[in-house]
């Protein structure tokens, strides 16, 4: 979980709002343990329901996580995590700060590998391949699954060789200079930056590096976008513009995006899992559902308190 | 517009108010004694560098470059300091051969493929402690290792092996910090489109890194060129090269710049009081112009993230 970008004023915040006491109508529950949980649920009575994985069609299922739990030493930030993530379509996950959203997106390309005492249990399945097996190298992974960081990071260096570095590194040996174009044709930043491809990608303006960023990503082709509350950085003018962009990429990739911005997610989503976080602060999944779905019925009460901004 | 009587007296008390700040009389006070501090600061080295250079000015203005350009000699009016400046050279480019590698390579090694262990925060501090061991130590440690038991004897050799032990921890720790000045999300950008590690450090963080890894070592190679007392216990004496042989400067007597000061200061004819000072000059413009060299670089290449 990067803690960077996100509002500071949310980071601390309970999952019982003091102020819940003094609502009108019934006292609303925000649950603290599961028995509360699965207590709480009065729409879908179904206890397993939060822990029964999204519906997704067998030959469509590029992510299969089963009882997901992810470790920075002994802490556990994400548990019990199974749920299934859709090909070409945007899958979203949202929650409160500090509920494990983003580490259950690293989780997916091993980014996590690289921070000292991380560990998961449990497995997610890619493409029924476990990338934690032993013997899958997570550099190929994220050759396959890309990723969009919640700041924009573009290299210090040209437009073109930011464009050109993974291809670089994955030993591409055609058209470089086609392969760029196309890139960030792609990344609808082209007609941008057409000119000034030798200029360095970190002159360029927010929303420009992270569609450069987009780029960078999408020059590899890999199969998988993963972004990390990519938009929190820009202004709503560049927001929209990598929501548009999200929409066209997600004919040819799936694309998995955590977002503090419930908006956002119900914009620019197909599909939305919503992660919360219990008194031990590790997120688990409450409910996985179709974007509109979860968004004007959700199954659960804790969604509806989230999605209605009763807290978080 | 016009103020009505409520408005007006609100207008007086404010101005009442802020026009009334007493004067603030324990600041000035502070701020005139911190003024003080940094004057007798500046005042003590101007001081040490003005008596230095008029005792040195009647040399170079008497002998002009006849004095960078002449060998030792115990006759004042003959002797130069020819064979202290090749012999600084000589140690310096030692020492960036021997040392500036080393001490970037384990940097590198610390700061990219060292897991965050209580072993790996255990030498990290045991070299700061190193950085500030006194140079004396390192010369008997130069002494007891290179000289005697490998066996070097008291040569250029040895001086520059001992220099480059001294000058290591400050290497370390100065492409220590350079390389941490990266930001995380360069890596994690490196990383996320599928470049191995070595690959993201040798493309993206060491490229990043190496204006800051330049000036830190240029920095600990004008410590190199200063040193005196290391240099003393591993042989160098104010004495001249056996021939002009590269081989024989490098395994033969040797001096160095420094060495011929300490060497000078302590002889008994007056004249050689001007010479030390004109030594000393040469000295400090050596170091001087390292010095700038590394701020100039830093400046130039200053990355902001």
């Amino acid at each position: 979980m990067t803690e960077s970008g996100e509002p500071a004023m949310t980071v601390e915040t309970s999952p019982i709002p003091a102020t819940h006491d003094d609502d009108e109508g019934p006292t609303i529950h925000i649950v603290t343990t599961q028995a509360e949980l699965d207590a709480s649920e009065r729409i879908a009575p179904a206890a397993t329901r939060a822990a029964e994985p999204f519906e997704v069609a067998d030959g469509e299922v590029v992510f299969e996580l089963e009882g997901l739990s992810c470790y920075y030493g002994s802490f556990r930030a994400v548990r019990d995590v199974s749920l299934r993530i859709p090909r070409n379509r945007i899958t979203a996950i949202i929650g409160p700060s500090g509920c494990g959203k983003s580490t259950l997106l690293r989780s997916f390309n091993r980014m996590n590998d690289l921070v000292d005492g991380a560990s998961i249990t449990g497995s997610i399945r890619y493409h029924g391949v476990d990338l934690y097996a032993d013997g899958v190298d997570p550099v190929e992974v994220r050759r396959r699954i890309g990723m969009v960081f919640q700041k924009p990071n573009p290299f210090p260096k040209s437009i073109y060789d930011n464009v050109a570095f993974g291809p670089r590194v994955a030993g591409f040996r055609g058209d470089m200079d086609e392969l760029v174009e196309r890139s960030l044709h792609r990344a609808a930043l082209w007609d941008d930056v057409k000119d000034k491809l030798k200029s360095p990608g970190t002159a360029l303006s927010g929303g420009q590096q992270q569609r450069l960023c987009i780029a960078r990503a999408i020059a590899v082709e890999p199969d998988v976008i993963l972004m990390d509350e990519p938009c929190s950085a820009l202004d709503p003018i560049a927001t929209l513009k990598i929501e548009e962009l999200m929409r066209e990429l997600r004919e040819s990739y799936t694309i998995v995006i955590v977002t503090h911005n419930m908006q956002q997610a119900a914009r620019a989503s197909d599909v939305t899992a919503f992660l919360t976080m219990a008194e031990d602060r590790a997120g688990h999944l409450v409910e996985m559902a179709p974007t509109d779905q979860l968004f004007t019925k959700p199954a659960n009460r804790i969604t509806e308190d989230y999605i209605t901004g009763r807290f978080g | 517009m016009s103020a009505s009587p409520g408005t007006l007296a609100t207008r007086e008390a404010v101005e009442r108010r802020l026009r009334s700040g007493s004067s603030d009389v324990r600041g000035t006070v502070l701020e005139a004694l911190l003024l003080l501090s940094l004057l007798i600061a500046l005042g003590v080295l101007l001081i040490l560098i003005a008596d230095i250079v008029v005792r040195a000015i009647g040399v170079f203005t008497d002998r002009g470059t006849d004095f960078l350009g002449s060998a030792l000699d115990a006759r004042p009016d003959q002797a130069g300091i020819l064979q202290g400046i090749i012999g600084s050279v000589l140690l310096t480019v030692l020492v960036a051969v021997l040392a500036l590698p080393l001490g970037i390579g384990a940097a590198v090694y610390l700061e990219e493929y060292a897991r965050d262990t209580w072993l790996s925060r255990l030498i990290r501090t045991n070299i700061r402690n190193l950085a500030g061991v006194p140079s004396i130590v390192y010369g008997l440690l130069g002494l007891a290792i290179f000289v005697s038991l490998v066996g070097i004897g008291n040569s250029l050799i040895a001086g520059g092996l001992t220099l480059a032990v001294l000058v290591l921890p400050i290497a370390v720790i100065t492409a220590s910090e350079a390389l941490r000045a990266v930001p995380m999300s360069i890596r994690e950008a490196a990383f996320g489109v599928g470049a191995t590690r070595w690959e993201t450090i040798r493309s993206h963080v060491v490229p990043y890194a190496a204006p800051g890894i330049l000036t830190g070592t240029i920095l600990s190679l004008g410590r190199a060129f200063g040193e005196t007392a290391p240099l003393l216990m591993v042989g160098a004496i104010a004495g001249t090269f056996s021939s002009t042989a590269i081989s024989d400067m490098l395994t033969g007597s040797y001096t160095a710049l420094p060495v011929i000061v300490y060497d000078w200061s302590g002889k008994p004819q007056d004249e050689f009081r001007s010479l030390t000072a004109a030594a000393i000059v040469v000295l400090l413009l050596v170091i001087l112009l390292v010095n700038a060299t590394a701020i100039l670089l830093r400046n130039r290449y200053d990355r902001k993230w």
